[in-house]
């Protein structure tokens, strides 16, 4: 009984691994491709210079570190969606998590990379390193840069062990499953786990815990990438919203960049049956309350500034509402409030296709709010002799473009080589694993896994009208 | 390695067959059970439940905090720097990294008391049957004194009784 349900589960998501077609080698050329062009741009700028992109005075922090904090933002999906959904135990999470930490640990590689791109001396990045040294450039700890280095690299560590730990089940299963290279591959990978009661246990208990210790990890990182900016004494950035509202921006757009992934996975590798319409209307919720609270934040900043007419933010601020920046300001406001409300406020159009439609509008309007923050008020500080332009040359852009292929080819190589989504986890929400359980108990539990881990093959979502 | 297991489809089987090792006799600590996924709604499931790991990482939280503390107090002191009228050790600014390291050091000793709770990694020669992947449910005592005599407590309709000898 246990096997007829449970097989098809573990065939169906171990199929994509063993199986490639044309496609993937397409995907893969295709990315790979433009990764090479960036990596040939940023050779370019290491030979020529930084001179070689646009970022002169006054407007020092230009695409490089816009797409720093862009995709620390992305970064936020998957740790923190899935550590909440585990903790609050959503029995919907279970297709979903793996997804969303992968997307973390990627974004978290390409966005720590910029920070070293824009150094322009990649191979001195270890100075900006906080560790004494025998050249008396001793670390300054009250530096905004030098808590960047110990939040980023805390979640990045505790989003690649909180992403590996529940994949080691999943290995074990590989490597059973397997011969030649991949099985010598599964069972390094495997640890030698076998699945007794005592690892079950030892494994739920460490992901519980680490779910509780990475929340405050993940809100910590955007609050400091946000006192990068807050901490300085420049017109719009001197403000103590900018942690919260950085750290509601990137949820917003660590959601979106969940449900466009979850959209590609299922077409790409026929995950119908498992992502179904009940998680994009899930996300699709919980992307509505996300823009409504960017909405809310942009407001309380925008207001506040508006009414204090300090002369210096007033010029950044008319700049974006009404100025050289404006068509940038609005729309970002089109794309990251419009756009999504219309769609996902109304259940009709809260599809898997608006949920893509909206997303795509958010990672737009998300990543055009970043440049915002940036660059106009560093072309329009206090004294107005120093005001300046910006425009990305080339060399900016094709690494821009290299990372989001960048992203791409992770993601796809990845999805060829772990199962995207947590095969013991999937099995250990089915129904028929209440049977023993009290007949209260089971039929709440039952109630819930049958119609919010295995919806009707309709997948309609909950309170849907047919 | 001696050992005597039986393969069940089932884990209303599988409990049974715990059930039937204990009558016969058979330690609690000596049953071991190994599925592919966990079973939290049957009794089996919950055998070794407890652990020590919150503790451990509540320590290691603490111990973090406290050698970032220091060492962060004696770097500063060591090398004072002044920086825009703020003191040479400033609490407010020191905070962000302590609290970075604190839930660090509690990670890094989750995943070690995990590992070493776990028996992870472990180079095999233990009870196993690849057969588990594919939804089985192994029940079975290692290096049993009587092989005979729990044969007959492990078949049960609906499961396979193997032996390693």
């Amino acid at each position: 009984m246990n096997r007829t349900l449970t097989k098809p589960i573990a065939d169906d998501l171990i199929r994509p691994l063993f199986q490639t077609s044309i496609w993937f080698y397409a995907i893969v050329f295709a990315a790979a491709t433009v990764v090479a062009c960036g990596a040939a741009a940023w050779g370019y700028q290491i030979w020529f210079g930084i001179g070689v992109a646009g970022i002169r005075w006054p407007v020092f922090w230009g695409f490089y570190l816009v797409n720093f904090v862009f995709w620390i933002g992305i970064s936020h999906a998957g740790t923190l969606i899935s550590a909440i959904l585990r903790l609050v135990n959503a029995g919907w999470r279970r297709p979903v998590t793996r997804c969303a930490e992968a997307i973390t640990v990627f974004a978290l590689m390409i966005g720590a990379m910029f920070p070293i791109i824009h150094l322009g001396r990649p191979w001195l990045a270890f100075w900006l390193f906080p560790y004494p040294s025998a050249r008396d450039i001793w670390p300054n700890f009250r530096s905004p840069l030098a808590w960047d280095f110990f939040a980023i690299n805390t979640y990045l560590t505790g989003s690649v062990l909180f992403l590996f730990l529940p994949m080691i089940p999943d290995f074990a299963l590989l490597r059973d499953r397997s011969t030649g290279w991949r099985r010598k591959l599964y069972g390094f990978l495997a640890f030698g786990w076998r699945g007794t009661t005592k690892q079950w246990n030892r494994l739920e208990s460490a992901m519980q815990i680490m779910a509780v210790a990475i929340l405050p990890v993940a809100v910590s990182v955007h609050t400091i990438v946000s006192f990068d900016f807050s901490m300085a004494a420049v017109p719009m950035w001197h403000s103590t919203i900018f942690g919260p509202y950085f750290v509601a921006g990137a949820i917003f757009s660590g959601i979106a960049a969940l449900i466009i992934a979850m959209a590609v996975l299922r077409k790409t590798l026929g995950l119908e049956k498992y992502l179904q319409p009940l998680h994009f209307d899930n996300l699709g919720k919980l992307l509505l309350l996300m823009c409504i609270l960017w909405a809310y934040f942009v407001f309380a900043e925008r207001l506040t500034v508006w009414y204090g007419n300090e002369p210096s933010e007033m010029a950044v601020f008319w700049a974006t509402q009404r100025g050289a920046y404006a068509p940038f300001y609005w729309t970002m406001v089109v794309c990251n409030f419009v756009i999504p409300f219309i769609i996902l406020a109304n259940p009709r159009t809260r599809t898997i296709l608006g949920c893509v439609i909206a997303s795509f509008g958010v990672l737009i309007g998300m990543w055009l709010e970043r440049f915002l923050i940036i660059v106009p008020s560093l072309a329009h500080k206090q004294l107005p002799y120093s005001w300046g332009s910006y425009g990305p040359r080339p060399t900016e852009i094709t690494i821009m473009a290299a990372t989001f292929a960048g992203m791409v080819l992770l993601y796809a190589l990845f999805s060829k080589f772990v199962p995207i989504i947590a095969i013991w986890e999937l099995k250990a929400g089915l129904p028929s694993r209440l049977d023993t359980a009290t007949q209260t108990e089971a039929s709440l539990l039952a109630t819930r896994l049958d119609s919010e881990s295995f919806p009707p093959e309709s997948g309609a979502p909950r309170g849907a009208r047919p | 390695m001696k050992a005597v297991y039986g393969l069940y489809d089932d884990p209303h089987v599988a409990q049974q067959a715990v059930d039937n090792l204990r009558a016969a006799g058979v330690a609690d600590a000596d049953i071991t059970v190994i599925s592919s996924e966990p079973f939290d709604h049957f009794e089996f499931g919950h055998r070794d439940a407890k652990t020590v790991m919150p503790w451990v990482a509540v320590a290691a939280g603490a111990v973090g905090l406290a050698l970032t503390y220091y060492l962060l107090g004696a770097s500063q002191r060591a090398w004072p720097l002044v920086t825009s009228g703020m003191p040479i050790v400033p609490m407010w600014t020191n905070l962000i990294i302590i609290f970075e390291m604190t839930m660090l050091a509690a990670i890094l000793a989750t995943v070690v008391t995990l590992l070493i709770t776990a028996g992870l990694p472990s180079r095999g020669g233990k009870m196993y049957d690849p057969e588990v992947s594919d939804g089985f449910i192994l029940v079975g005592v290692e290096n049993p004194s009587d092989v005979d005599r729990l044969e007959p407590a492990l078949a049960i309709a609906g499961g396979r009784v193997k032996k390693i000898t």
